[in-house]
């Protein structure tokens, strides 16, 4: 089994609220300092349901990402977590897009990969939550594609996979080639290995630039996009917490029972 | 060139009835149909769904389009696909409002994408610019740290809705409108997924998203018997537990409890925040709460900023207190 996992360096979303700052006048975040990027969550639960299908299907995990200013040790994660290659669409050209012209770059380095039985992606990234690049790249490539997806279990050139519902859960059948997001209920991922990073620190990865790809460049990035940002913002927050204290954690429990009767909210 | 004109609104149907999101979405719909002097329209598809076409009309549709088929029985993003297409390039609306539900995640981006346009997910504000008569979409990001604002000159300016950020008109079964069926004219060899399998997931008690008091628990927990308290206190007071994703992933409680952004968004009348951080991704799930307790031994939890009331202490010691003590006042 072929598969292609999409993935994204993005801002620690585990980083504290209260370090999250925007540049209002330039419509960005200001990365918080000191903390280092990750790997966005739902992407690594991907790389997750992809190297599980290795480890039952046997064949190759190639991981894939689009951005800038990557930071080698963080964007290998996957390879440390055991994916063979890592495939890196670095260039200015590539960035700031939405997921259309984001979904269009990948789709085109997806070909360029040429074998593949599936591709798997986060249901959505931690930093925009846009939750649309899978199906865009499904829709560029012409394949079937499933979202939010817990589970996956590959016969026979299909995949039977367990799909998130409101009220529980559905089993769909697929054919492969498709297109899979994937959410949190699949299990967590797996830690890197101590082999697993050792083999990553000798693995460069493999850099394209728009040329490499055949993509146009009006299409990709910033310049392709079909939506347009026009505000970026942080919402005031008002209100203050009343802090029932008292001098035991027992006696500031019943303090707190007392208070929210008298304000009618018990 | 023909015209985009109106609003559409994707209907869902949840336990028999016309879905509550999809209620919202035609309050919605309506305003911005009216501030835009533009028909609003509701476009229902399925099996045997007809009958509700009726009520999209009486919760503010003036026309509800039906595409009723027996290949349609099961949401399938192929055939949804094709019959959205179908109606939409038929219709030709300016707007297109789904409900942000398994259907909405998944039918909206493709759709849009099929359609040449985009979308934007979760939006919890719409306005039509009064310039360019834009749709204004205002949607969270960064896990809810910040929001922004999008817009797109395509067509049709397609959207999701979070659930309860929108509200319904009042139920008006005398309000008249046109029903129009649309035929599905599927070709059954262009579906390509099957659905095999529906597993509805055993709730026991008030469903989450109906409950005005939530107990939720976070990663402070620490373990499925820590949730046992959580639960008998959400018992007391007749409510129902949630959590946030830790203690899901951990397996401690059902993948089903999991309130946040990715999970179920809940506004109860009280939520009882036990050792959770408040973490942006969380709070997008609860912020609609009325009144937000926290209990939590991290004075510096982000909890602490959107709470309403708070004790700042280890659960352990705070919950069987407080229980006791909520015990003592309702029986009294």
């Amino acid at each position: 089994m072929n598969v292609i996992v999409c993935v994204k360096q993005v801002i620690d979303p585990e980083a504290p609220p209260a370090s999250f700052k925007i540049d209002a006048a330039a419509n960005k975040v200001i990365p918080p300092a000191g903390v280092s990027p990750v790997v966005d969550p739902y992407g690594e639960y991907a790389v997750e349901a992809a190297l599980r299908i290795k480890d039952t299907k046997g064949g190759k995990v190639t991981a894939i990402s689009l951005g800038t200013n990557f930071v080698r040790d963080v964007i290998k994660k996957p390879l440390s977590m055991g994916a063979d290659d890592l495939i890196l669409l670095d260039d200015p050209a590539f960035v700031d897009g939405d997921s259309w012209s984001t979904a269009y770059a990948l789709a085109m380095a997806i070909k360029k990969i040429g074998a593949y039985d599936l591709i798997l992606c986060g249901r959505e990234a931690s930093d925009w939550n846009a939750g649309q690049v899978g199906s865009a790249i499904a829709e560029i490539l012409g394949l079937p594609s499933a979202s939010l997806v817990k589970k996956i279990e590959i016969t026979d050139g299909k995949a039977k996979i367990e799909r998130i519902l409101s009220d529980g859960h559905e089993v769909v059948e697929i054919p492969l080639p498709a297109v899979l997001t994937i959410s949190n209920e699949l299990g967590e991922p797996r830690y890197p290995t101590i082999k697993g990073i050792m083999a990553a620190k000798k693995k460069e990865p493999i850099t394209w630039k728009p040329a490499d790809i055949g993509v146009d460049p009006s299409k990709v990035g910033a310049a392709g996009r079909r939506a347009k940002m026009l505000k970026l913002f942080q919402p005031v927050r008002e209100g203050k917490c009343e802090v029932i204290g008292a001098d035991t954690p027992e006696e500031a429990a019943t303090k707190l029972a007392v208070r929210l009767r008298e304000a009618k909210v018990l | 060139m023909a015209e985009y004109k109106g609003v559409m609104v994707y209907g869902e149907i949840a336990e028999g009835k016309l879905a509550a999101i999809t209620t919202e979405a035609l309050g919605c719909g309506r305003k911005l149909a009216n501030e835009l002097g533009e028909p609003l329209c509701a476009v229902l598809v399925g099996t045997g769904i007809g009958n509700f076409a009726q009520e999209t009309i009486a919760f503010g549709a003036d026309k509800a389009f039906v595409i009723d088929d027996p290949l349609l029985k099961d949401y399938q993003t192929d055939s949804y696909i094709a019959v959205m297409e179908k109606v939409v390039k038929q219709v030709m609306p300016r707007i297109l409002i789904m409900g942000q539900t398994s259907i909405g995640r998944d039918l909206a981006p493709r759709l849009a994408f099929r359609l040449g346009t985009c979308a934007s997910l979760d939006c919890i504000d719409l306005k039509i610019d009064p310039n360019t008569k834009l749709l204004l979409q205002t949607k969270p990001v960064y896990g809810g740290n910040a929001q922004a604002i999008f817009t797109s000159e395509s067509y049709p300016q397609t959207v999701t809705i979070r659930s309860k950020a929108m509200a319904p008109l009042a139920r008006d079964a005398s309000r008249k409108g046109d029903v129009v069926n649309v035929p599905a004219g599927l070709d059954p060899s262009a579906i390509k997924t099957k659905v095999l399998q529906k597993v509805k997931e055993a709730v026991e008690g008030i469903k989450l998203e109906d409950a005005p008091i939530i107990v939720a628990g976070g990663r402070g927990v620490g373990g499925a018997d820590g949730f046992k308290q959580l639960a008998e206190l959400a018992k007391l007071l007749k409510g129902a537990v949630g959590a946030t994703r830790p203690p899901c992933d951990n397996g401690w409680v059902p993948e089903g409890l999991q309130i946040g952004l990715t999970g179920k968004i809940v506004a109860p009348d009280l939520y009882i925040a036990v050792a959770l951080s408040g973490s942006s991704q969380h709070m997008s799930g609860c912020s609609g709460s009325k009144n937000i307790v926290a209990i939590n031994k991290d004075p510096e939890s982000n909890i602490f900023k959107v709470a309403r009331y708070g004790v700042v202490g280890d659960w352990k010691k705070v919950l069987p207190a407080f229980t006791n003590k909520v015990k003592e006042l309702l029986a009294g």
